[in-house]
């Protein structure tokens, strides 16, 4: 698609737009510090996701994927451009209504970033917790579903993350993020602590149970070995995003 | 409540708490302490205060007239005794009963060392106790020279009781006079005096020969039933001279325990160990609470960056100071009622767990912890879900 008619398509009403896109990016720039300390970490960046699409972000180190990440998630506030995310416009968006895009959002860490103190199966139902107007029993149906579809059994489920292996506890990870039924998925190098077979076969079953979802997933990875699960492939250098590969 | 149920979530304050069994153990034992020690000071307080009043309990009158020079139980002023004869005009009171009220120096058998004890001296024919067996024992009294002992006296009286009950004939000096112990009676130590004594007007005159006899220290008056001792109580005040003063019974008590409650240090003195029991108790569960959200801070942050609110981590934090308080509660109850057993059976003061107190101490050890959540989430402020990716 050319850039300049995607540009069209933003200026446009969305009544207009037959698929809504699930994350629209429009000219955007951040920078950390004040003065002579000011940092310009991203600039002019525009993007757009559809929904049920995959798309990876590579880079080296340090320019600026992690920032991106963040902002698409409503975890920073926008400075400059415009931010669209499943519908709600991020610009200026209060601490509120940042947490309610994020409740539609789900993230995957880099760090699993588990809670320690709670088993896989109430890990899960963290998530499932977040859906409105589900009984305890339909949730925690929920969090088993997911945990069987992320191939956990039943006696890993009742294991705290200390006695999972690093694959099974960003299984669970994955688990978790999908048991709030999210439009978006943001992964942060979800197979950078796990070795190469375990973090493809992760990276598959991310990439089906998105699917199913119609779920649109945006990965930031370093891995070469996974690239192939993406529809489309996006490359960032210092700040910039570079004319799309595919 | 089949919705709420429906609607529960994961106990995720629980978890935290019961997955860290030593850190819980280490402030379960830091709020118990903190409690035992507001139990034990609050305790000590009350106990002294209802201490000082054991004998004024035992009187059966429905008003009391004492002098206003007397302060305390310890410093009894006299007033003429005719004060009391004068309330008899009223047509309300039914009878009076003069008491000379005094401390003595007792002799201990035993040691021969001198202590002050409180006697109380009255009429052997017109006892004023509300205790019906302490009444049929004042018969003895009619000979001179002879007391009742308080077997709950201190010991350092002497082994008066003891020697009593193996048929001993018990007697001992006070103020050079002989006396002889002619039975035992049950009143109760306090502040003021740590043993005491009944006698007869007699004896006790014989005993403190430098007081007048035409005057009493405290005029027992009892009243027609159904009057009320209030009105009472200000129609004799406006009918008697300045020299005395009417109380009832309650305001008698109330008389004392003031005493002891403003002029004197007590008070103040074990509401501050209560305070220090308060502020420690603060400490711990702050330093539980602080280490606890630290520690779990990028598992809040993931929580926030999941989509929960902020309000709803803090009502985790919140919630985990509850159970602090309700689990440390429960230790600090026993042990406080172990301990004033304890206490009883050592200083025989009367401390007791009652209703108010145990409440009291609920109520501040939740104050505690609840204060000590709100100042630990002040940590959760600094859990930014941007720095966890």
């Amino acid at each position: 698609m050319p850039i300049l008619r995607r540009f069209s398509d933003m200026a446009a009403d969305h009544d207009f737009d037959p698929v809504p896109p699930a994350v629209s990016i429009d000219t955007l720039s951040h920078s950390f510090g004040q003065g002579s300390m000011r940092r310009q970490v991203l600039e002019n960046i525009s993007l757009r996701i559809n929904p049920g699409e995959v798309v990876l972000l590579t880079g080296p180190s340090g320019c600026g994927k992690t920032t991106l990440l963040t902002l698409i998630g409503a975890l920073r506030t926008v400075q400059q451009g415009s931010v669209n995310v499943l519908g709600q416009r991020l610009n200026g968006a209060g601490r509120r209504s940042r947490q309610q895009v994020r409740r539609r959002i789900g993230m995957i860490f880099q760090g699993h970033n588990l809670l320690r103190c709670l088993t896989a199966e109430q890990n899960v139902q963290m998530g499932a917790d977040l859906l409105p107007d589900l009984t305890y029993r339909a949730r925690r149906n929920e969090a088993r579903t997911w945990l069987r579809a992320v191939g956990l059994d039943d006696h890993q489920m009742g294991q705290l993350p200390h006695d999972l292996s690093g694959g099974q506890k960003q299984r669970v990870a994955i688990a978790r993020a999908l048991a709030a039924h999210p439009r978006l998925l943001l992964a942060d190098e979800p197979t950078a602590a796990l070795d190469s077979r375990t973090g493809r076969e992760v990276v598959d079953l991310l990439k089906k149970l998105a699917r199913e979802q119609a779920c649109a997933v945006l990965m930031v990875t370093h891995d070469p070995r996974i690239l192939d699960v993406a529809d489309r492939l996006l490359q960032m250098e210092d700040g910039c995003l570079l004319p799309a590969i595919q | 409540m089949k919705s709420l149920w429906q609607g529960r979530r994961i106990p995720l304050s629980w978890m935290l708490l019961t997955r860290q069994p030593v850190r819980l153990l280490v402030a379960l034992a830091g709020i118990s302490f903190a409690g035992i020690l507001m139990f034990m000071q609050l305790g000590f307080r009350d106990g002294l205060f209802d201490a000082s009043v054991t004998v004024h309990r035992l009187f059966d009158a429905d008003l009391v007239l004492i002098s206003p020079r007397s302060a305390s139980s310890v410093r009894m002023a006299g007033f003429p005794r005719r004060r009391l004869i004068q309330t008899l005009a009223d047509p309300s009171v039914e009878g009076v009963t003069p008491v000379h009220w005094g401390l003595m120096l007792w002799r201990n058998p035993e040691t021969r060392r001198n202590r002050a004890i409180l006697a109380l001296g009255f009429n052997p024919d017109d006892p004023f106790f509300l205790d019906p067996g302490l009444a049929e024992q004042t018969g003895v009294l009619k000979q001179k020279g002879r007391i009742l002992f308080d077997q709950l006296s201190r010991p350092e009286f002497g082994p008066i009781a003891d020697w009593y009950n193996d048929g001993r004939v018990v007697e001992t000096e006070i103020a050079g006079n002989r006396v002889r112990v002619e039975g035992l009676v049950s009143l109760g130590t306090s502040f003021g005096a740590d043993g005491n004594l009944l006698t007869s007007t007699e004896t006790f005159l014989d005993l403190m020969p430098q007081k007048s006899p035409g005057g009493i220290e405290v005029g027992l008056i009892r009243l027609q039933p159904g009057t009320d001792p209030d009105l009472a109580v200000a129609r004799l005040q406006q009918r008697l001279p300045g020299d005395v003063t009417v109380l009832t019974k309650q305001g008698f008590i109330d008389f004392e325990q003031n005493y002891w409650k403003s002029s004197t240090s007590i008070g103040f003195i074990f509401t501050l160990g209560a305070a220090m029991g308060f502020v420690v108790g603060c400490v711990i569960v702050y330093q539980v609470l602080y280490t606890d959200v630290s520690d779990h801070l990028p598992e809040y942050a993931t929580l926030m960056a999941m989509g929960y609110r902020i309000s709803h981590l803090l009502g985790v934090v919140m919630r985990e100071g509850f159970y602090l308080a309700a689990l440390g509660y429960v230790p600090a109850y026993l042990a406080g009622q172990g301990l004033y057993w304890f206490v009883r059976d050592a200083t025989k003061l009367p401390v007791g767990m009652d209703l108010p107190r145990a409440i009291t101490v609920l109520v501040m050890i939740l104050v505690m912890c609840m204060l000590s959540s709100l100042l630990a989430m002040r940590r959760l402020i600094d859990a930014d879900p941007a720095e966890i990716f």
